[in-house]
């Protein structure tokens, strides 16, 4: 179990290391363009277009262009923005990770919390009109598009009625800190919660319920309506706890790609300085440092929240354990 | 303990009722083996699961009368059944890799049986588990409490069926092709320890095969069904020195004889069972009996003594 633990964070590092070459070679070394001149930006001048080249080493063998990025990105932390004009990529791009975090997170929450009840709910009432009910609602929550529905949100909660009972603690847009002001922060992200959780609710209740009528067709729980355990029980020890699993590994790929900017829809409806915000924005103007931070940062989160997901398998599965 | 009467269960389907078994009618004594045998589909497997209330297709229509101890099965609460499931009424399964949770340790899942019909503490309850395991012999109960069924080898997992199978001392176990799905000489250990485990408990046991070998080891009385119908019972001896239905001898002439001189070629029934939705009136084996005439066109009864067989050959 350890030694499987420890070879699974080892291979999680080799792949991130992996990324990391693959993504400089894409950007620092894709042959007929100038990096320079993609990293100084439009229309720049000869000197600056000269500080690029010097900053960033251009002038060196590719393995030293590569030790000079990833030294700026993770030990200096002094990568520069010339397209925003000196901005440090590093602090910027750290600014809005607990942005993404708090949302993504909350979200997440929100999102398991309600899956579990609904795939339970759903699938102990199989087959009655509470379970197509439930599974009717699962799929609407699917069918509506992020923004559209977080637009409505706002809609609803900043503008129409707004002055109503209903929606007059709304804060206006935009994200407050935790540590300045918690109960702002709670307040600004409730909506958000809600419009980016609905989705998942209903994708992962659907596939709860899918995998949990699975499981109760399974040999062992006929086994344990032999031994006499009551119909809850069942439920719950027998056919959730083997279901788990499907659900274990949509989460660990939902949420990593979600924390790595997949919430950029909802980060921009709501005015929310996330990490998906920024990667636009700097994809706007093409701010090659930028791009190159947060793309890192992202493929990191998602074989992170991978790595994460197969340890959680050896807990919830002995049969992984020894594998 | 036992008496079944009349017990029918049919499954309602969209080409119409399916009678998977069809007015079956027998007892099990205290501390008796029962053997049913029966090729697939003989309904053997659902009319024990019947026993066991175990028919949760809501499709099922079962009628009839299941008497344990002079308490009406049939239309129990499901609530009262449960109490009585796996405390008196245990059952082994045919398939043991796949009959344990995959998640949870063998001593937790046998554990688990004995906490929910007996007032205990876990420490008690993992302690009969570890005697349970030692009693299905086990090697190092201690350790082997903690194992995974996937670490398990098919006729060990049968043994951890059988130790939770008793965990609480049934009176009735019902044994559903428990070595079918294990190879010959687990077999021959698997049925060594129901012997063994009756001697010690006492319980009664209904034990469902198709292999006539098997019945021959162990049974007490016999349960020949065919179409969802008892077609002959009877003591084992009776029935295997003097079987009185066609399918029995049939059945009988299909095993390679130990004794005497071995037929070069055994005898296959020929034909297949009938087909249980809109059955054809008549003696079921008909179709496939070499000593059919013209009276089987009716519907033969089973008679009412000790080894009788439903077959007008018998009663004519």
């Amino acid at each position: 179990m350890i030694f499987s633990l420890i070879q699974r964070v080892a291979q999680m590092l080799f792949v991130m290391f992996g990324i990391s070459v693959l993504v400089f070679l894409i950007f620092f070394a894709t042959p007929g363009a100038d990096p320079a001149a993609r990293i100084a930006g439009r229309n720049a001048s000869p000197e600056i277009l000269e500080a690029v080249r010097k900053s960033f080493g251009f002038d060196q063998p590719i393995y030293v262009q590569y030790l000079t990025m990833m030294k700026k990105i993770f030990v200096t932390g002094d990568l520069t923005s010339f397209v925003n004009r000196g901005w440090k990529v590093v602090p910027a791009v750290m600014d809005t990770i607990p942005v993404t975090l708090s949302l993504v997170i909350g979200a997440a929450v929100l999102w398991v919390v309600f899956a579990l009840l609904i795939g339970i709910a759903a699938a102990a009432t199989r087959g009655t009109w509470v379970d197509k009910t439930l599974m009717m609602l699962g799929l609407i929550g699917i069918s509506m598009p992020v923004y559209w529905l977080g637009e409505v949100m706002n809609l609803l909660s900043q503008s129409r009625y707004h002055d109503t009972w209903l929606f007059s603690w709304v804060p206006p847009l935009g994200y407050k800190n935790f540590s300045d002001d918690p109960k702002g922060w709670f307040l600004t992200l409730v909506i958000p919660w809600i419009t980016l959780s609905i989705l998942y609710i209903g994708l992962y209740g659907r596939v709860l319920r899918a995998a949990i009528v699975e499981s109760l067709q399974e040999d062992y729980i006929r086994t344990a309506r032999a031994k006499g355990l009551s119909e809850t029980r069942i439920l719950l020890r027998h056919a959730l706890r083997t279901s788990l699993v499907a659900f274990v590994t949509l989460f660990g790929l939902d949420f990593g790609a979600l924390v790595g900017g997949s919430a950029l829809l909802t980060e921009v409806v709501f005015g929310l300085q996330g990490v998906g915000k920024l990667t636009y924005d700097a994809l706007l103007n093409l701010d090659l440092p930028i791009i190159m931070t947060t793309v890192l940062y992202a493929s990191f989160f998602v074989v992170a929240a991978n790595a994460v997901v197969d340890i959680l398998y050896m807990l919830l599965d002995p049969r992984v354990r020894t594998a | 303990m036992l008496k079944v009467r009349d017990l029918s269960v049919a499954f309602r389907t969209e080409q119409g009722m399916v009678q998977a078994v069809d007015h079956v009618s027998f007892d099990v004594g205290e501390g008796e083996l029962l053997g049913v045998v029966g090729e697939s589909g003989s309904g053997k497997t659902v009319s024990l699961l019947a026993v066991m209330g175990l028919i949760t297709d809501p499709n099922a229509v079962i009628t009839g009368s299941i008497q344990y101890r002079g308490r009406e099965l049939v239309g129990l609460k499901p609530r009262d059944m449960r109490a009585l499931r796996g405390k008196e009424i245990a059952m082994i399964f045919q398939d043991p890799m796949t009959a344990l949770t995959p998640v949870y340790t063998i001593g937790w899942q046998i554990a688990e049986q004995v906490l929910a019909h007996q007032k205990m503490s876990k420490a008690a309850a993992w302690q009969r588990a570890i005697d349970l395991l030692a009693e299905v012999n086990i090697p190092n109960p201690q350790e082997a409490v903690h194992r995974y069924p996937h670490q398990l080898s098919g006729g060990m997992r049968q043994r951890v069926v059988i130790a939770m199978a008793l965990s609480c001392n049934p009176a009735l176990l019902v044994a559903d092709e428990p070595t079918t799905a294990l190879d010959v000489t687990v077999q021959a250990q698997i049925l060594d320890l129901l012997r063994k485990l009756r001697r010690n408990h006492g319980s009664a046991i209904v034990f469902i095969t198709h292999d006539m070998g098997v019945m021959a080891e162990i049974a007490d009385r016999m349960l020949v069904m065919y179409a969802g119908r008892v077609v002959e019972r009877g003591k084992k001896e009776e029935l295997f020195l003097a079987p009185l239905h066609p399918y029995t001898r049939a059945l009988l002439d299909s095993i390679p004889p130990l004794t005497g001189v071995k037929p070069k070629r055994l005898r296959a029934i020929p034909g297949t069972p009938p087909n249980l939705l809109n059955r054809p009136p008549g003696c079921a084996f008909a179709p496939r009996c070499i000593e059919r005439f013209e009276k089987c066109s009716a519907e033969p009864a089973l008679g009412s003594g000790n080894h009788t067989a439903a077959c007008f050959h018998v009663s004519a």
